[in-house]
């Protein structure tokens, strides 16, 4: 599975965006037929979304398709007709326990075995989006190992549900967003932040996408293309933090390969967990393809 | 498949297409329109007969306004105006 750190909503209203998705700097794309289609349109979305799905060079974007909740009358038909086209996942509205996972995990399994299409392919990204949602992290996390990749956290229907105002600082979101990223690393699966949407502010999505790394979110969803590139810029480590990880990782390897477990950089232990953390850190420079990292 | 009203879809902005299909009394007719006829009017044209054959739909009033849609779009808006028009 590939990078997930920008996720753009696409609206499948008009074939003009979804025919230039690889354009947009997103890592990923999320082909929207939920709250951007009117009601009426449902039928024209998930049919312009299938032939999308099925025509488009997207060169390596992922696609991800919002289908509608489950409790709509859209719902089967949307996974009827998209899960056969093999997006990389779907993501799921209003998720609130481990058996509305379960459920998607069951349909996806049947829909995809009629198809012919291998058990577990398209993966699922679950939405918590009320308070129910969220308190359930953990079950919802851990219902449907290998199909269930990732939780995400639904910023602007989690307020209207505990009936606040989101502000710009986000403090009525941290424990929110601190539950899921604990949920999700519980699961060993990805964790997604809610989109920013002032689009005015760059600063402010800037400072928010660093503050929700912090945390430990492995991507965000945005709602501009021009949100994408500041998303991705802000998963990239500063030099002096992955030059300082480059030189873990070099010690670690020249270390495994005498057969050495426990080393010693600049005169501090290093240990797995420091390995650990200084190859992620080498991951998501190697994902902005920054040169420091061609000698490793 | 038979044709029982009129239905539309798509939209005109550029890069889509709209199509409004309606009954008729006998064969099928096809009005088209596009911002590149001159290219691709005979595509699009057998882009409508095959869908509509694929369709079963023999008796019908097709009007197709084109705004530089690719193929899979002109497919995606006749499969969904078929879906609304017929049974």
């Amino acid at each position: 599975m590939g990078l997930f750190r920008s996720q753009l909503y696409v609206p499948c209203k008009g074939p003009g965006m979804l025919q230039n998705c690889a354009y947009m700097n997103a890592d990923a794309v999320i082909l929207d037929l939920e709250d951007s289609i009117a009601q009426g349109e449902k039928d024209a979305a998930r049919i312009l979304c299938k032939y999308a799905l099925q025509n488009v060079d997207f060169q390596g974007v992922g696609r991800i398709v919002r289908v509608n909740g489950q409790d709509t009358e859209f719902y089967a038909d949307d996974l009827e007709m998209i899960i056969p086209c093999c997006p990389d996942a779907i993501r799921l509205p209003k998720v609130e326990d481990a058996d509305g996972a379960r459920e998607v995990d069951e349909r996806i399994t049947a829909i995809e075995k009629k198809a012919g299409i291998p058990v577990g392919t398209v993966k699922v990204h679950a939405m918590l989006e009320t308070a129910k949602g969220v308190l359930n992290a953990r079950e919802v996390a851990n219902a449907a190992p290998g199909r269930v990749t990732a939780i995400s956290l639904g910023g602007q229907d989690l307020a209207a549900d505990m009936g606040i105002m989101r502000t710009l600082e986000g403090t009525e979101l941290l424990f929110g967003r601190s539950f899921v990223v604990l949920a999700a690393r519980d699961a060993r699966i990805m964790a997604f932040d809610t989109p920013f949407t002032d689009l005015d502010n760059t600063q402010g999505l800037r400072d928010e996408t660093k503050f929700v790394i912090q945390l430990g979110f492995s991507g965000k969803a945005a709602i501009h293309p021009s949100q994408c590139k500041v998303i991705n810029d802000a998963f990239a480590p500063d030099l002096k933090t992955l030059k300082k990880a480059i030189t873990v990782v070099h010690a670690a390897r020249e270390a495994a390969a005498r057969g050495i477990g426990v080393i010693s950089v600049n005169g501090k232990m290093v240990d797995k967990p420091v390995v650990e953390q200084a190859e992620a850190v080498v991951a998501r420079a190697n994902a902005d393809n920054m040169p420091e990292v061609e000698d490793l | 498949m038979k044709i029982l009203h009129k239905a539309v879809a798509g939209s005109l902005e550029s890069s889509d297409v709209l199509i409004s299909v309606e009954p008729a009394d006998e064969g099928l007719s096809i009005n088209i329109e596009s911002v590149v006829l001159k290219q691709w009017g005979a595509r699009i044209r057998q882009v409508v007969e095959e869908s509509m054959q694929a369709a079963g739909v023999s008796q019908a009033r097709v009007d197709v306004r084109d705004h530089g849609a690719l193929e899979c779009t002109l497919k995606a808006r006749i499969e969904t105006v078929l879906l609304r028009a017929g049974r």
